[in-house]
């Protein structure tokens, strides 16, 4: 196994993530074995690897969603480890968490969506200021004419940016995004890969980005870090964990089709 | 001991075995909720628009359901009290009837159909899109949000309509009467109310609250426990009706029981 050393961190930025020999495990599968990460300030660390490997199952230990059985995670200075719901759902206000399927709630138009947490979690907050902040995301996202839609008139890219534009409003310090481009077609992946970048600049967020699809780690990842049977396998900037014969690697990068269409 | 043997205890075992996971896990719910109804926040914006979906939505059915009742018990009464030339009895005999037994027991099974399904169907949806983990995510408590407040509006609308199904029902009633024996409505009502007391209409809206907290709770513990995508969705309202109306049953015969008792206590 060629794990790399992390050259590309700068020494200089505090890590705002950090795990440590962390296993989950459901039933006799054995998901995630021993996994080592860290994530610095402002910094993408896209995680890839293929389906089933346990990459979702690593973000959702990250905001509590799932136990992990052993190791340890540090968020923003706080540990996880047998934190109380109070300090969790004041961490978890802290870390926006984009889905996979946007999980917008379908009852409750665009603009509900986004005030809903908002109203929940900042209650002196008045009406116009909610207004205010849902159209500001909303904006950020390139969607405020969809205010008054209801999820279902979404095509799949508008859900996308509305559930990013959800995790937005309570201006997040760390982004969690479950495989940001499953499904959506070449054009809107790119769109959506340019948003991630776009949060992590204006936003000044750190992220950690769920993907098998090699465009968008390369596109939005300042570092890789490539799971395999529950491992980090390697890790680096995309150029170092790509440039190498290792058959388990050349194989994901062939699969993508990158090789044959970058010069 | 043959094969046979060997599976059938193996299939009782494991039978046994789901049961007591899920009477405890059953428990365990009903437990929680009462630990978190007392805590805020309260999301009262929520309960308030629950009780608009579980009892002005609901209206309509309960005003059919309680009119055809009153007419229809009253119409297969008339012949057997006749008999006994003792029709003047039919206004206190529908009244008790309505007031003690039917009437709660017919909006509770139509609040399981409805309602509890609908809650089923509703949470088993949000569920399985991952609604319910965007708010946990999002520092929002979803049994906060949407088992407290359905829970609590089932609670309270059940005995607000099980008294309108009861009154509904008297008309019905009263038409009925009306149209045979030409009586008034003031001589129907005193007649019907001469024979009921304080522990009828109590014990109604108490019985009607349990039948009411039995069907929100039953119905989110099956919806927020739904898998599989849109058959499982299919699952949850079915065992969110069914398990409504056996539980329904079960509390009925206990709620009498326990009435009876009080009764010979002379209350």
């Amino acid at each position: 196994m060629s794990v790399l050393p992390e050259p590309t961190a700068a020494p200089e930025r505090e890590p705002v993530i950090s795990i440590r020999g962390l296993q989950k495990s459901f039933g006799a599968l054995s998901v995630l074995r021993d996994v080592d990460l860290e994530v610095r300030t402002e910094e993408n660390l896209v995680v890839l690897g293929r389906s089933g490997s346990g990459k979702s199952v690593l973000i959702k230990i990250m905001v509590g969603l799932l136990q992990a059985d052993a190791g340890e995670v540090v968020i923003l200075g706080q540990s996880l480890v047998g934190l109380q719901r109070r300090p969790l759902d004041a961490l978890r206000r802290r870390i926006g968490f984009s889905f996979q399927s946007s999980a917008l709630y379908d009852s409750m138009s665009v603009g509900e969506n986004l005030a809903f947490p908002l109203r929940m979690n900042m209650t002196d907050l008045r009406a116009s200021e909610v207004n205010d902040r849902v159209r500001e995301s909303l904006d950020e996202v390139g969607l405020v004419d969809s205010i008054g839609k209801m999820p279902s008139e979404l095509s799949g890219g508008q859900r996308k940016r509305v559930g990013i534009a959800r995790t937005l409003i309570l201006r997040p310090e760390i982004m969690l995004y479950d495989e940001p481009t499953a499904g959506l077609d070449p054009v809107t992946s790119a769109e959506i890969n340019e948003l991630i970048r776009k949060v992590q600049t204006d936003y000044n967020t750190a992220a950690i980005i769920i993907t098998h699809d090699l465009s968008c780690a390369r596109a939005t990842g300042d570092r890789v870090a490539m799971l395999l049977e529950g491992r980090v396998y390697r890790s680096g900037t995309f150029d170092e964990v790509f440039d190498t014969r290792d058959p388990l690697v050349t194989g994901f990068y062939d699969y993508n089709f990158i090789r044959e269409s970058t010069p | 001991m043959g094969a046979h043997d060997e599976v059938g205890r193996t299939v009782i075992s494991t039978s046994i075995d789901r049961l007591a996971l899920g009477v405890h896990d059953g428990a365990a719910f009903v437990g929680r909720f009462f630990k978190e109804v007392a805590r805020p926040p309260y999301h009262l914006r929520e309960i308030i628009h629950q009780c608009y979906e579980v009892g002005y939505r609901t209206l309509p059915l309960i005003t059919l359901t309680g009119l055809i009742t009153g007419i229809v018990f009253t119409k297969q009464s008339r012949p057997s009290l006749a008999a006994f030339g003792a029709t003047s009895w039919l206004p206190s005999l529908i009244t008790i009837a309505l007031i003690r037994s039917l009437a709660p027991l017919i909006t509770a099974l139509i609040c399981a159909g409805k309602v509890g399904s609908s809650i089923g169907a509703e949470l088993g949806s949000m569920k399985v899109t991952e609604q319910v983990e965007a708010m946990e995510v999002s520092a929002i408590n979803p049994f906060k949000y949407l088992v407290v407040t359905r829970t609590l509006a089932t609670t309270l609308m059940v005995p607000a309509l099980t008294l309108y199904c009861g009154v509904v029902g008297l008309f019905g009633s009263f038409l009925n009467v009306r149209g045979n024996e030409a009586a008034s409505l003031a001589s129907f009502l005193k007649s019907g109310f001469s024979t009921i007391g304080f522990l009828d209409l109590g014990s109604s809206v108490v019985k009607a609250a349990v039948y009411g907290f039995s069907v929100g709770i039953i119905a989110c513990y099956h919806g927020l426990r739904a898998t599989s995508g849109t058959q499982g969705v299919g699952r949850a309202a079915t065992a969110s009706v069914v398990m409504s109306m056996f539980v329904i049953f079960v509390e009925e015969v206990l709620i009498v029981q326990v009435n009876v008792w009080l009764r010979g206590y002379g209350l």
